[in-house]
């Protein structure tokens, strides 16, 4: 990871050596304006924690992150169907910390909301003015009967990127032509409501240009999908006869699953696969819980315009983990979020008082590799949460051409390296 | 620009430092765009960067978007949920980031 000299940074240094010559103000050493800590460095925490040094450089801002190298989950379907390489996914914080934000590669063990202080599992004990989590998701082992940790060694789930995307993307390329994938699909909520179907889109791809004599059941505990219109019309064009959905009240729905046989157990019949993915229901990072800021679903509701937990003082959530009301669990609402938090914070700490925010939301899916569709919002805070914006929104029309699929999937790939440049780069 | 007072230059190039000194913080919306806009220069992308663009421009493609009269993806559906003032303010917010 060397480091260039540009033109840029040459302006920004002597920017700020102008600055610290004119304005030579003790007040905004480190820590004078307050400490924040941000647990969590995906898209939600690196965002809040880079974002808020930029905003007020005089906060302390900790990152406190448990893996050094973050795998993005956004595009990994594509590594799942061999399309892409799993590194293309991995960014490291070099760049967060290079920012001024302190980075403890450590687990936040506890949460001591009156003392306001986080404990890591080194021992380490952080004090805070303001808390932000941004834990993601959490897989519910006691969901589905069958499905615990030793079973998505079997089944993966591949719903956090890393070894579980590698493990199943395995399972495909190792499986004879002719064999049965089977997508066991959650209930809402979940990370990435589209994420399930560009994943059965994708290996759609896969198994038509591999393995052509194979066959995916996407088995689905609900009625109605995220762009399903725009899925399924595709589906018909690209995969017919590969791909089948079966939605819950054609018996969808599974209740349990036997990792020893591979096989998928719903009120109706018993599937058994070569090439099982289960994505089973989650809740929120388990530190959410920990602090005490996720309700009886398992999820963490929040302030529209600050982000800071309804049940702790002090404690913000952002991304997966937070009640987002109209927003979906997704990247760029995680990355949208933070920003908002981030500058809600910083008045916060301050002792201003933030705006009303506008957030936006844009979510391509893949339904192969020059083929993509969009959903997009734009939320502002009503009732308690974020609310669509009427008028607004939508989804990619459904009898747009070619060229404008292959454009918007031109898109998906720009976003990707869009938002993991301002987040890691 | 001509007429600004130097204190005011002053304070553009700080905020736009990157570090050291607050930056002035987005008007409500503008900061959801960095998310397929790129902020920083360099990055492989076909969507158009809008730091230190025309005020103007940004805005009369917004409208534009908004009413169905330009060509595009997503924009038209995201510039439907923005006002006419909410347009001008993130325009000019973008207008001010200089590299």
């Amino acid at each position: 990871m060397t480091r260039t000299r540009t033109r840029r940074d040459f302006l920004r240094h002597s920017a700020a050596a102008s600055a610290a010559a004119m304005f030579p103000m003790p007040a905004l050493a480190q820590g004078a304006r307050g400490r924040v800590v941000v647990v969590g460095g995906g898209f939600a925490g690196a965002t809040c924690a880079r974002t808020l040094k930029r905003l007020e450089p005089g906060i302390t801002v900790t990152l406190v992150e448990a893996s050094r190298t973050f795998t993005a989950c956004p595009f990994s379907n594509n590594v799942v169907a061999g399309l892409r390489e799993l590194s293309a996914q991995q960014f490291g914080y070099e760049k967060v910390a290079a920012g001024g934000v302190e980075v403890t590669f450590a687990s936040a063990s506890g949460v001591d909301p009156q003392a306001r202080a986080v404990t890591l599992e080194n021992g380490t004990r952080l004090n805070y003015d303001r808390l932000v989590l941004a834990p993601g998701i959490d897989i519910r082992w006691d969901a589905l009967p069958g499905y615990n940790e030793a079973a998505a060694e079997r089944m993966p789930h591949a719903w956090k990127a890393g070894e579980q995307t590698l493990l199943l993307r395995r399972q495909l390329e190792s499986m004879e032509d002719g064999g049965l994938v089977v997508i066991v699909a959650p209930a809402n909520p979940y990370r990435c409501p589209p994420g399930p179907y560009e994943r059965a889109s994708l290996i759609a791809h896969y198994l038509k240009t591999r393995k052509p004599k194979s066959k995916l059941v996407v088995l689905d505990a609900k009625d109605a999908f995220s762009k399903q219109r725009l899925f399924q019309d595709a589906w018909k064009k690209l995969y017919p006869g590969l791909l089948e959905w079966v939605s819950l009240s054609s018996g969808g729905k599974v209740t349990s699953v036997d990792p020893a046989t591979n096989t998928l157990v719903t009120d109706f019949e018993k599937h058994q696969a070569k090439v099982a993915n289960v994505i089973p229901p989650q809740k929120a990072g388990r530190i959410a819980e920990v602090a005490g800021v996720t309700d009886r679903t398992g999820w963490c509701p929040i302030d529209p315009v600050t982000c800071e937990s309804k049940l702790q003082p002090n404690i913000h959530v952002v991304g997966d983990a937070a009640i987002a009301g109209a927003m979906p669990k997704s990247a760029f609402a995680a990355n949208s979020q933070a920003k908002v938090c981030a500058a809600a914070v910083a008045k916060l700490v301050t002792g201003g008082s933030p705006a009303e925010p506008r957030l936006i939301n844009t979510c391509y899916s893949l339904v192969a590799p020059d083929y993509g569709i969009s959903v997009a919002g734009v939320y502002r805070p009503k009732e308690g949460v974020w609310a669509d914006v009427e008028g607004a929104g939508g989804v990619s029309p459904p009898d747009a051409p070619d060229s404008a699929r292959a454009l918007e999937a031109t898109y998906a790939n720009g976003w990707f390296k869009t938002i993991t440049g301002e987040v890691f780069g | 620009m001509t007429h600004t007072p130097f204190p005011f230059a002053v304070v553009i190039l700080l905020a736009t430092a990157g570090f050291a000194f607050a930056a002035e913080p987005p008007p409500p919306g503008a900061a959801g765009c960095s998310g397929c806009h790129p902020a920083s220069q360099g990055v492989d992308t076909q969507v158009t960067r809008l730091n230190g663009r025309n005020a103007p421009e940004i805005v009369s493609a917004m409208l534009e978007f908004r009413a169905g009269q330009r060509p595009g993806t997503v924009m038209g559906r995201i510039a439907k949920g923005f006002t006419d003032d909410e347009i001008k303010a993130i325009a000019a917010w973008y207008a001010a980031q200089k590299d």
